[in-house]
């Protein structure tokens, strides 16, 4: 199930349809045939387009609209153009910087981990294994869960006092760690939520392309005299190049949106502003308590703004990135 | 789901180990599976162990800390096994977090997003894997280009433009925007280049049947495993979505993600009956995963081998 024979749709589907059209039945039957061959293909791709069109790149255009606006959530209806304000506003808003770096170092520090230890636990699943499955849907099961299960779970274990992972720690000699108010630790916390649910997840996206690695090629290498971390690192890895940039522009662009796990980690209205001192605020988290809280909607479409130019960024660093690696690899 | 390749002849040993690798029955437990790779040893399984007991345990504690009340749950040490206030949390949870309205409105949010889903993205994934048309290609990279998008561009407007046509705090405002989706057109379309022979369809052509018809008694059947897994993949994402829903919904219309947010937002929230909430909600998922795990996993496999 999990391999994917090339582009099965590059090939021509053999012609024939309206040609076999019954004869002597008249042209306008034909015709009625044809029109049907034409639209149809189009009637069944425009629902996506219409959804996406009306909900997805309407409101984001509209966003910029908004951004250069005076709009309040307490009259929705009034718009007032006020130019670049709102765009000043958070520019100047040390706030703003701090939301920025935080969504930064928290994508960083879970990302790097979840993946690399999805691509271990893939490795390890690749083996022959008794009960596959069984193994297979228990690194999955925090996927089933929500992030306001996983994030009030967590705030739980992270507690500083008469927490779970406080009280382990505790055996070890570490006492005390204040992980909802430290500005590391909350970032820590944060990320091991975050790759406490999504592990599993590309765990499986990576077995999936190894068991697409064909066979011969470990055979060869083998041959050649590869131990099997040799064979990992000069097998494995390679011919998982698509996917590994795969997960990371996924899970780049998911942490870019952080929003459940810092808004319940301490919950109330710390969770609204991202901690006593916005240590753990991110962007969302930011834009939220703008739009919602303060009932400001003008800047929370520009910090919307913001987020699209940085998703540019990042796109721009991973295709700058993936040239890199392609070129070296060559 | 592992595709055993054919390699029983010869197949080199990429195992130091196995020296006298007897004949007969003995012999396959060497054989190779897909991938080239080797059996695993005790460390595979005492690796996957200790992840398996860090997927399950947080879920595991959050039935500990449902069934004790809060001094319990928030002493040290905590709790590692379950006490006897499960029953009286439950209920604790359902009236303070109006835990029956929310279940409701999520089986409602989440039962039309996926029919909805199911039925336009097997349509639009057919016309993408069997259909030749202009602009294929290029449709098919937009579609695949949304899936970057972060949601969180479009809330603003959108939370004004749900209110402008009525629908401000109602589930549509939920619902609409999530009516097919990206991924789903793309996994049908994966699943369908595979799954219907060409053969298939000019049979149906020959025989006179029309495109809605040949969607109807050919794509759909074959289609059917596809769906199932579809299905429940958006499902347990609609059941479990958090941001969208928390922004468009009230207090009184929440559906149980947001309930649970407000039920800990609120002022000094019980602990023990926040995590009561916290089962409620995730227990009817965690036994879709148990009935249907082996399909869900294989699905998460399939859909997402190319990017």
């Amino acid at each position: 199930m999990a391999t994917t024979t090339p582009a099965r749709g590059a090939h021509t589907p053999p012609t024939g349809g309206s040609g076999a059209a019954p004869h002597g039945r008249g042209a306008w039957r034909t015709r009625l045939w044809r029109f049907d061959d034409k639209v149809s293909p189009y009637a069944y791709i425009a629902p996506f387009f219409l959804v996406f069109g009306a909900f997805g790149l309407y409101p984001l255009l509209y966003t910029g609209w908004i951004a250069l606006h005076r709009v309040e959530m307490t009259s929705l209806d009034q718009s007032e153009w006020v130019g670049w304000d709102n765009f000043a506003k958070i520019l100047q808003d040390s706030e703003f910087w701090t939301s920025v770096s935080n969504t930064f170092v928290i994508g960083v520090i879970s990302t790097v981990p979840q993946l690399l230890m999805a691509l271990g636990l893939a490795h390890l699943l690749n083996y022959k294994l008794r009960a596959s499955t069984f193994w297979r849907t228990v690194i999955l099961t925090p996927y089933a869960t929500s992030v306001a299960t996983a994030a009030l779970v967590f705030a739980l274990v992270f507690r500083a006092d008469g927490g779970l992972l406080n009280w382990v720690l505790s055996f070890f000699g570490v006492d005390g760690v204040d992980w909802g108010n430290g500005h590391w630790t909350s970032k820590i916390a944060i990320s091991v939520i975050v790759i406490w649910r999504w592990t599993g997840y590309n765990a499986l996206i990576y077995l999936a392309a190894m068991q697409a690695v064909p066979a011969d090629l470990y055979e060869a290498a083998s041959l050649d005299g590869a131990n099997r971390w040799q064979q990992f690192l000069k097998v494995t890895i390679p011919s998982l190049r698509p996917t590994i940039l795969f997960t990371i522009v996924i899970s780049t662009i998911g942490s870019l949106q952080l929003f459940g796990e810092p808004l319940l980690l301490q919950g109330g209205t710390l969770g609204a502003v991202g901690g006593s001192e916005h240590q753990y605020e991110t962007l969302s988290i930011y834009l939220f308590n703008y739009g919602w809280k303060l009932g400001h909607l003008g800047p929370a479409a520009a910090v919307a703004w913001a987020m699209l130019v940085l998703l540019l960024l990042i796109a721009l660093i991973n295709w700058i990135v993936g040239r890199y690696v392609r070129k070296n690899a060559v | 789901m592992t595709t055993t390749s054919p390699t029983k002849t010869a197949a080199p040993d990429l195992d130091p180990a196995p020296p006298a690798a007897p004949a007969g029955p003995g012999r396959s437990r060497f054989k190779l599976g897909a991938g080239g790779q080797l059996k695993g040893g005790p460390f595979t399984y005492i690796a996957l162990a200790v992840v398996g007991l860090g997927s399950i345990f947080p879920l595991y504690w959050t039935l500990v800390a449902a069934s004790h009340d809060q001094e319990r749950v928030l002493d040290s040490p905590p709790p590692l096994l379950p006490g006897g206030r499960l029953m009286s949390n439950l209920e604790a949870a359902w009236e303070q977090a109006n835990l029956g309205k929310a279940i409701v409105n999520s089986v409602i949010v989440a039962g039309s997003i996926t029919v909805a889903t199911l039925f336009f993205c097997t349509l639009a994934g057919y016309a993408f894997a069997k259909m030749r048309f202009r602009g294929r290609g290029g449709l098919m990279t937009a579609v695949i280009a949304t899936l970057t998008i972060p949601p969180q561009l479009s809330v603003v407007p959108l939370f004004m433009i749900m209110s402008d046509i009525g629908w401000g705090g109602e589930l549509e405002s939920v619902i609409f925007p999530t009516l097919v989706g990206a991924f789903g057109v793309f996994f049908m379309r994966q699943y369908l280049l595979e799954a219907l022979p060409y053969e298939l369809i000019e049979a149906a052509k020959v025989d006179g049947a029309h495109n809605l018809r040949i969607v109807w008694s050919v794509v759909l059947p074959a289609a059917r495993p596809a769906m199932m897994v579809l299905g429940m993949l958006t499902f347990v994402q609609a059941w479990n979505d958090f941001f969208w829903p928390f922004l468009a919904l009230n207090q009184q219309n929440p559906t149980i993600q947001v309930a649970l947010g407000q039920l800990s937002a609120s002022y000094t929230p019980d602990q023990s009956i926040v995590m009561a909430g916290a089962l409620i909600s995730t227990l009817p998922l965690l036994l879709v995963f148990v009935v249907f795990g082996k399909q869900i996993v294989g699905g998460i496999m399939t859909g997402a081998v190319k990017g």
